[in-house]
């Protein structure tokens, strides 16, 4: 999610994928077989900078096992998918690609990737389960492997929580308690918004409630959108933004930047990747923002969901499954790849181990202040709780923006809206054949 | 051609065949081959079978009508049909009668700066869609307008022009924005070929300049106004971009706003082809109808008023 805004200039990503095809071999090239002792392989990846650490691949353990890899820069992880499944009818799909956990059941469903467990089964000890279990769908297989996961944490600015008295919150009963608190002191700030154009954030604040969206019950699906726990989600932030203690409009607008930039929204409820989208959204505020717990449902507990996040899978048009799983494996296990990941990329990687290691060691620029931030991200990150998803992601997350943008504008109940997502994604699944269990 | 020689040629007869050739095979692959892959789209679906999960789990079958049956029961997509017509119904009068306006202003005798005037109501249209819409929709945002600030300093309401009602307006300021130039340029055009002595003859006996631009100008322009008439109906169905580029900046614009959203919704975010195929076939032949109905009224009137 961080990339959307990080790589809106297409032109750039255009100027990229063209230098990239013009000096990369042919996409073909992967079919050839391994007999000639040589495998040239492509990676659709939208993050950035990730070629200079395929360069690291090529001239390092690349060049010894004779596996060059190419990367060529996609615009963003939602375009990706239907280019992915559009190339994959057509036999023409990249060896590698980079997907979105929720993007996974979706290209499963439509055949484009290739179970991998085989030949990279043993990395499953690197990930934590909840991340593990996301890219395996719950079965036997393996489809991809975690790159990099984003764990919901709580920004806001130290120095205006201090000026009007506020506590950072540790549940949401004090998150909302905070939020009045605000309005009576300062009415024409705001703690935050609830934005209704990005599926992700409430996905991953339904999950730290305990709702798992899609299930499997034998061979059919069981979707579980508008359960008890993502209900008691969509009332909460309903209730604040119909007495207006928070406020209703998007977020990634020019607005909201600069409504964080003036203080006028003085919190954000965002993942581990927020300091990137921080740094350019509000660069005037560098300092004065610190990072704390999400808000809990019980006091206590530290339990999270996740916002974003992606991985690294091999596709069945891949003539060389074993070359490509090799070089997914040593890009999310490696230590020096995974150094390489947050440096060029500045991806959190999903292996446990480097989310404690050196490259973390230092806090973001933006957080300059909180110099133990990776090192409470990790502590944080452990108690990520697990998401499931289905075959048609898609499809809820649009009808999450359509009805939730409405109710939202309205300030009316969440209710409804969450009652339609949930009719709109089995309506869905029926329509298109799948088994879907009432 | 003169009478034809006693012994012809080989291969006069098929000459223009031959002519015709390049400009068949054009059209034939690129504007008749996919229209009817569209088609053939529009009459099949995908089948999954349980979980779907794997190989051989998803196959495509033939639907019949069903993909138009759901199209046209489906509400979302008649409820973008309306907002359209409620769009057009701002845009395409004031657009052309904007453009009508510039047209007889720049035509009149005393104009200085008429070049310049001419490229600056012109040079709107040659900004790209997605462009304009990005730059009205930071004009029109509430935090970050500066008419807001300067409303606000006034001491006036500040309408915010992105929410219910007044979104209408916006979305019609950027296209008549865009679009007058365009449609000036052509009625100018058409004004610049009426020949002078017709002025001459109406000045003698006594016309004003106003007279001269309602009852001679403006007729001898008709067929220039139907022209542009009918483009704007094209246009108006076919939006897209600018709703596309405001909608992440508000509420109230749903990924399905106007027709042919729905269509990218399904085709590239639902990933149903088919559904979108069936539903494009729809707009087209809408479109079709509405635009050519029309022209068809307006050279039947046309044709009505001839004898007079």
């Amino acid at each position: 999610m961080k990339y959307r805004t990080v790589a809106v200039s297409t032109a750039a990503a255009l100027a990229a994928t063209a230098l990239l095809s013009g000096c990369g071999g042919s996409d073909d090239g992967g079919d050839e077989p391994a007999a000639s002792g040589h495998a040239s392989l492509t990676y659709w990846s939208w993050a950035p900078g990730l070629d200079k650490v395929a360069d690291i691949w090529n001239k390092g353990p690349g060049k010894e096992a004779g596996i060059t890899v190419t990367v060529k820069k996609q615009a963003s992880g939602d375009d990706l998918v239907t280019k992915i499944i559009t190339a994959a009818k057509a036999h023409k799909a990249p060896d590698l690609v980079q997907a979105e956990y929720q993007a996974l059941p979706t290209l499963v469903s439509n055949d484009v990737l290739a179970d991998i467990s085989k030949e990279a089964g043993d990395a499953k000890s690197q990930f934590a389960e909840g991340v593990w279990q996301q890219t395996t769908l719950g079965s036997d297989a393996l489809y991809a492997l975690p790159q990099d996961s984003g764990p919901l944490m709580f920004y806001y600015r130290q120095d205006l929580f201090d000026e009007y008295g506020l506590k950072v919150p540790a549940t949401w009963e004090e998150f909302a308690e905070t939020a009045r608190a605000l309005k009576k002191k300062a009415p024409e700030k705001a703690l935050t918004t609830f934005s209704s154009n990005d599926s992700g954030l409430f996905a991953g604040l339904a999950q730290q409630a305990g709702a798992r969206w899609w299930t499997t019950d034998g061979d059919k699906w069981k979707v579980a959108i508008d359960d008890p726990a993502t209900k008691k989600v969509a009332d909460f932030w309903g209730g604040l933004v119909k007495e207006g203690a928070v406020d209703n409009q998007p977020m990634y607008t020019p607005a909201w930047n600069k409504a964080l930039d003036t203080g006028k929204q003085i919190a954000w409820v965002s993942a581990v990747w927020a300091p990137g989208t921080l740094t350019t959204a509000a660069p005037g505020t560098k300092g004065k923002w610190a990072m704390a717990p999400l808000p809990q449902w019980t006091a206590g507990e530290n339990v999270t969901g996740s916002w974003g996040g992606s991985s690294t899978a091999v596709t069945n048009d891949s003539g060389n499954r074993k070359a490509a799983a090799a070089f997914a494996k040593w890009l999310n296990t490696d230590p020096a790849a995974l150094a390489a990941l947050v440096k060029e990329s500045g991806i959190y990687p999903a292996a446990t181990a480097a989310q404690t290691g050196d490259a973390l060691a230092k806090a973001p620029d933006y957080f300059s202040d909180q110099p133990d931030f990776y090192t409470r991200a990790a502590e944080i990150a452990q108690g990520t709780a697990p998401a499931a998803w289905g075959p048609n992601v898609n499809v809820a997350y649009s009808a999450f923006k359509d009805g939730f943008a409405k109710a939202a504008k309205e300030k009316s109940d969440f209710g409804p809206a969450l009652t339609a997502m949930q009719d709109a994604t089995v309506a869905d699944l029926k329509k298109q054949g799948f088994g879907v269990s009432e | 051609m003169t009478r034809a020689p006693r012994r012809r040629p080989y291969g006069v007869k098929s000459a223009p065949y031959a002519f015709l050739v390049p400009a068949a095979v054009l059209f034939l692959l690129f504007f008749a081959l996919p229209i009817g892959y569209a088609l053939h789209l529009s009459f099949r679906r995908t089948r999954v079978k349980g979980l779907g999960l794997g190989k051989g789990a998803r196959d495509e079958i033939w639907a019949g009508l069903a993909n138009y049956t759901d199209a046209l029961s489906d509400s979302e997509l008649l409820h973008g049909a309306l907002r359209i017509l409620g769009y057009g119904l701002i845009v395409v009068p004031v657009m052309l009668g904007l453009a009508l306006l510039f047209a007889l202003l720049l035509d009149t005798d005393r104009l200085r700066l008429r070049g310049f005037s001419r490229l600056a109501i012109f040079l709107p249209y040659a900004i790209p869609g997605v462009v304009s819409a990005l730059m009205w929709g930071f004009l029109y945002l509430p935090d970050v307008s500066p008419f807001h600030f300067l409303l606000g300093k006034a001491g006036l309401p500040q309408p915010d022009l992105l929410d219910g009602g007044p979104l209408y307006l916006a979305l019609a300021n950027i296209a008549v924005w865009g679009g007058t130039g365009f449609n000036m340029i052509v009625i100018y055009t058409s004004l610049r070929a009426i020949p002078a002595e017709i002025f001459e003859a109406a000045r003698l006996d006594g016309c004003s300049q106003l007279q001269i631009a309602l009852r001679i100008k403006i007729p001898m322009v008709a067929p220039s106004l139907v022209l542009t008439f009918f483009f704007s109906i094209i246009a108006t169905l076919q939006v897209f971009s600018e709703p596309t580029t405001l909608k992440p900046l508000t509420n109230s614009l749903s990924t399905t706003w106007s027709p042919l959203m729905k269509v990218y919704q399904d085709a590239f975010v639902d990933n149903d082809v088919h559904a979108a195929a069936a539903q494009a076939v729809i707009i087209a032949l809408a479109t079709l109808a509405l635009s050519f109905g029309f022209l068809k009224a307006a050279n039947s009137r046309t044709k009505q008023g001839d004898p007079r």
